[in-house]
């Protein structure tokens, strides 16, 4: 309470310096995340109806990262995940399993993939079931390709989810909530502010409340997906979304959910929603 | 592993002592947020209380709470107030209490319950991320509890 108030204030009174804890580790201001001199992408943005004004503005996590960490993402020779995604792109040509296909051979140039991470996660094309792009691919693998599946957060799958968001950046997230996913979405909005484990903390205790306060070390954002698969440079690799929802829950001493499971892809279609509005930025570059 | 069965046996110990010694978490008594004796019967000792608030294996209080009268505990969180001055501001009691479960004083608050072993929703093992072998100890023991306090008593304006 005490926290949003004191948001609410700078927010209105933007130039008004206090000496309040919000003021000096707010999400920096007056940066855009420009790619390359080039790419210009939605940071910010006015926050999605569905958010029934939990949240002010919706802003990206590059916003909370030190100016350094910023700098990496706006220019792809700096940003380590390139080389990631080199090798989906090499992954997205290569002919695997018993049929003889590649990635390439049905969808052709991953230019065709555009719309997909800014519309993820998705019902099925049978309609019963939620999908995270991870299901996707192995639908493709088995079924098209003849191939093995591939691990969830393992490299290949990593490195595949990363070329095709590369190819969607810029495109403004915008998963679909209503029809068949409405469920799904009231699922992981329900699991969102779930106060899990022994510390009885719930997303929304860091991500809504508490975004722009440091938690020790830890500047945090609002827990957006824009930037995934993030590269983070602490793991000196790529982490998946549900990687990552998998160290937040298990830091609230809770037992975690499987990667894949239906409360993980629940709670992916709901926090993407969340950030209906901000670019897709490819891979973005944590501390 | 060992350390896991360690535990277990200092609980089994604590259990089967005399209910005097030390008021189990299921039996504390809130008085409006406040806890009126201590946990263990005696005073806590507050050099003992600051590492339990620094180090992320047992308090982290620091994770949440700026102490400017501990400058080695590094990277100070601020999603809970300062706590320079608290004993200015709560009694003993009071304290005893916030520190034991802050939701019977903060309705609703952030802050983690630290003497509790029930009521929770899919506990894990400590920070590994899987589900307890056994019953839950608090995050905090009745000692650790009186030593933070003691330390927080120390924070006078
Ligand atoms: C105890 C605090 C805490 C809780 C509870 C928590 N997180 Fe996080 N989360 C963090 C921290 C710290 C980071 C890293 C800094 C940041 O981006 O906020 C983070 C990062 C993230 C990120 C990456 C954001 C980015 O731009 O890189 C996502 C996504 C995320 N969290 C989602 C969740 C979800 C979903 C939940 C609930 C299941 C959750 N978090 C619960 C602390 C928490
Ligand atoms: C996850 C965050 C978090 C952690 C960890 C945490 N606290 Fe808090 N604490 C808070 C918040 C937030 C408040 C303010 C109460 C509210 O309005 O919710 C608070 C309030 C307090 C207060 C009253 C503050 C005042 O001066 O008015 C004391 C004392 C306190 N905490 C002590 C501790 C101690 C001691 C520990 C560790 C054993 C601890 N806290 C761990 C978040 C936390």
């Amino acid at each position: 309470m005490r926290l949003r108030l004191g948001r609410t204030l700078i927010t209105a009174a933007a130039m008004v310096v206090t000496a309040s804890s919000v003021a000096h580790s707010d999400a920096v201001e007056g940066v855009d995340l420009v790619i390359n001199e080039d790419i210009t992408l939605v940071t910010r943005a006015a926050p999605p109806a569905s958010l029934d004004g939990a949240l002010p503005e919706i802003l990206s996590g590059w916003l909370f990262r030190e100016g350094e960490t910023r700098a990496m993402e706006m220019d792809d020779f700096s940003n380590p995940a390139m080389v990631f995604v080199d090798q989906g792109m090499d992954m997205w040509n290569k002919v695997d399993g018993t049929e003889g296909k590649s990635c390439a051979s049905c969808h052709e140039d991953i230019s065709s993939l555009k719309a997909s991470r800014a519309s993820m996660p998705k019902m099925n094309e049978k309609g019963d079931d939620l999908w995270s792009m991870e299901n996707f691919i192995n639908n493709c693998r088995t079924t098209r390709m003849g191939a093995e599946e591939w691990k969830w957060s393992g490299d290949d799958m990593k490195n595949m989810t990363a070329a095709i968001s590369m190819a969607g950046r810029g495109e403004l997230v915008h998963p679909k909530i209503d029809g068949a996913a409405a469920d799904w979405w009231q699922k992981g909005k329900d699991l969102y502010y779930t106060r899990f484990g022994q510390l009885e903390l719930s997303c929304a205790s860091c991500h809504e409340k508490n975004y722009g306060h440091m938690i020790r070390a830890d500047h945090l954002s609002q827990g957006q997906l824009s930037g995934f698969p993030v590269y983070r440079l602490k793991d000196a690799g790529l982490v998946s979304i549900q990687q990552r929802f998998k160290g937040c829950v298990r830091d609230t001493r809770a037992e975690t959910f499987k990667e894949g499971s239906p409360e993980f892809r629940a709670l992916e279609l709901y926090v993407a929603s969340r950030g209906d509005g901000l670019s897709v930025e490819g891979v973005g570059v944590r501390p | 592993m060992q350390s896991r069965v360690m535990l277990g046996l200092t609980l089994a110990t604590l259990a089967a002592l005399p209910a005097a010694a030390q008021t189990a978490p299921a039996d504390v008594v809130f008085n409006e947020g406040a806890i009126e004796t201590s946990l263990t019967g005696a005073p806590g000792d507050a050099a003992e209380g600051a590492k339990v608030m620094a180090s992320r294996a047992m308090g982290n209080c620091v994770a949440c709470h700026v102490v400017t009268a501990m400058p080695e505990a590094s990277f100070q969180g601020n999603v809970g107030p300062a706590l320079d001055g608290a004993a200015g501001r709560w009694s003993e009691a009071q304290l005893r209490g916030i520190v034991a479960n802050a939701k019977m004083t903060f309705d609703g608050t952030v802050m983690p319950a630290f003497y509790k072993t029930e009521g929770y929703i899919r506990p894990g093992d400590a920070y590994t991320g899987k589900a307890p072998t056994g019953p839950l100890p608090p995050i905090l023991d009745g000692t650790q509890i009186e030593n933070v306090v003691a330390y927080l008593m120390t924070l006078k304006d």
